[in-house]
């Protein structure tokens, strides 16, 4: 499962967020799907992804015992190996791209793999345009995000839900994603560490790091 | 979810964590609780934090020290120092809380097949959608806000009402006593979740009306709503009949999610 399509930006905000994912429909094309969905999960390695995620988990993950002296070096590199071996049933595996070369190139690699299996690809309604047509296909289905709407004044201002929406699930806090911006505003986290953070808490895997990163750079000097 | 006093440390790193708001430092007991009536058991104190197992004594000993000569605490934001957060066994109506809000979690036991559905991500293979046909996922709750069953009530009826066809296979529909009516089981009305799908699929000629509703009745219930609208492209990969009515009428889809058309029956006797 992942849940990509209502992220908060402007179309140009999505230049560096392009999720590649594969589906399988039970009854319809399930069967050998967990070796197809290893299958692509090892061409999006191949392809400079900056997460991906198996439905379970994400290649950044929290740890259940964590040594107190990691502290001083916590561990902010993704896992792929543990995310594609961690696949063990039919669900949904997604890559996250920060280019749309990246995203480009590992579609037609998965073009000529012929898995079998659904594959969507969320990003701007443009950008998958162009991606499609670079590869050569012709999109079957469209689904539009016509955003949120907040009648009653709920929502954060527009920095907080870049960061926090890109969890679609909603695993990634208001709250958390504000704090981040605080401590990385106050010399007191790296982007990095304040990225890595906010994506362990996406278990589908679909955060997008290198777009939350450019974010907390921005908003680093930008007034709120 | 629970939390263990015996092991809490109030930290407070948990309390940014939750989504709903809902974890709180009581100053009575000097420990984290949780509202329950506000939690929605969706995991992400227990499951996205990372946990160190430390000596609850100590670490209250070490705090103390530190707040005596005001030292600023710089712990890891995402770590439960003393794993003082126990996930506990739910019953219904409770357990829906985690089955709509925890996206990991599957629970069989309600009957309830996930929080969404396949929707148009493998139209390819299995259609649902067509060619002049418009696909709805109208999300309550999301993001960050949640809503109550009774306030997706209030939508399913009036959606009822304009005689919409509800999604067989969405857990909501699942949910309902009557389809006609859009009524949903009276012992979870109350229950608070993260979010929630409705699904309905209507003629390119309804999309007005539909989005109309949504936006009327959601003025009325105190939550937030993402409206996600497909329809199938053209044999030419091409799509500008429902993004004309959108443009029409006033709605700027700047994202959307793009099946490619890859899937094929490759199940035996699937063709």
């Amino acid at each position: 499962m992942t849940n990509t399509l209502h992220r908060y930006g402007k179309s140009e905000s999505f230049r560096d967020d392009f999720i590649l994912f594969c589906i399988p429909s039970p009854g319809k094309n399930d069967e050998g799907a967990v070796e197809k969905q290893k299958a692509f999960l090892r061409i999006c390695a191949r392809h400079s992804p900056v997460n991906m995620g198996n439905g379970n988990r994400g290649s950044f993950k929290p740890e259940r015992h964590l040594d107190p002296r990691s502290h001083w070096n916590r561990d902010l590199s993704p896992d792929w190996e543990g995310v594609i071996e961690g696949v063990n049933k039919p669900g949904t595996a997604a890559a996250v791209f920060d280019s749309e070369e990246n995203a480009r190139a590992c579609l037609q690699e998965v073009v000529d793999a012929d898995l079998g299996l659904s594959v969507n690809l969320s990003t701007s309604v443009s950008g998958a345009k162009e991606v499609a047509k670079c590869c050569g296909i012709h999109r079957h289905s469209v689904e539009y995000s016509l955003g949120f709407t907040d009648p009653h004044d709920h929502l954060p201002n527009s920095q907080v839900l870049e960061l926090a929406t890109m969890c679609g699930h909603g695993m990634v806090s208001f709250n958390m994603a504000r704090k981040m911006l605080d401590m990385v505003r106050e010399g007191r986290r790296t982007p990095d560490q304040a990225v890595t953070t906010l994506a362990r808490f996406c278990p589908c895997g679909v955060y997008n790091p290198a777009r939350a990163r450019r974010l907390l750079e921005e908003a680093r000097t930008k007034a709120t | 979810m629970l939390i263990d006093t015996n092991k809490c440390v109030a930290c407070a790193n948990c309390v940014p964590v939750c989504p709903m708001g809902a974890i709180y430092v009581d100053p009575d007991i000097g420990r984290a609780r949780i509202n329950q009536d506000e939690c929605v058991e969706c995991g992400t104190c227990f499951r996205g934090m990372s946990q160190e197992h430390l000596n609850p004594t100590m670490v209250r000993t070490v705090r103390k020290l530190a707040r005596l000569f005001r030292f600023r605490f710089e712990p890891e934001p995402d770590v439960c120092p003393t794993a003082a957060f126990v996930m506990n066994e739910l019953e219904m109506p409770r357990l829906v809380r985690q089955v709509f809000s925890d996206p990991v979690v599957e629970h069989k036991s309600t009957g309830i097949k996930g929080r969404g559905t396949e929707e148009v991500k493998t139209n390819d293979v299995n259609p649902r959608v067509g060619v002049g046909e418009v696909g709805y996922t109208i999300e309550f709750g999301r993001p960050g806000v949640g809503v109550r069953f009774r306030d997706i009530q209030e939508m399913t009826i009036e959606l009822a009402r304009m005689g919409v066809k509800f999604e067989a296979k969405n857990p909501i529909t699942h949910l309902m006593t009557d389809e006609s009516t859009g009524q949903i089981r009276a012992d979870i009305l109350g229950e608070k979740i993260l979010s929630a799908i409705v699904e309905i699929k209507t003629t390119l000629d309804q999309v007005e009306a539909v989005l109309g509703t949504v936006e009327e009745v959601n003025r009325r219930i105190d939550t937030v709503t993402a409206v996600g609208i497909s329809t199938r492209c053209d044999d030419g990969g091409e799509e500008t009949r429902l993004a004309q009515v959108l443009e029409d009428l006033g709605y700027g889809a700047e994202r959307a999610k793009t099946n490619m058309g890859l899937g094929r029956l490759t199940n035996a006797g699937a063709a």
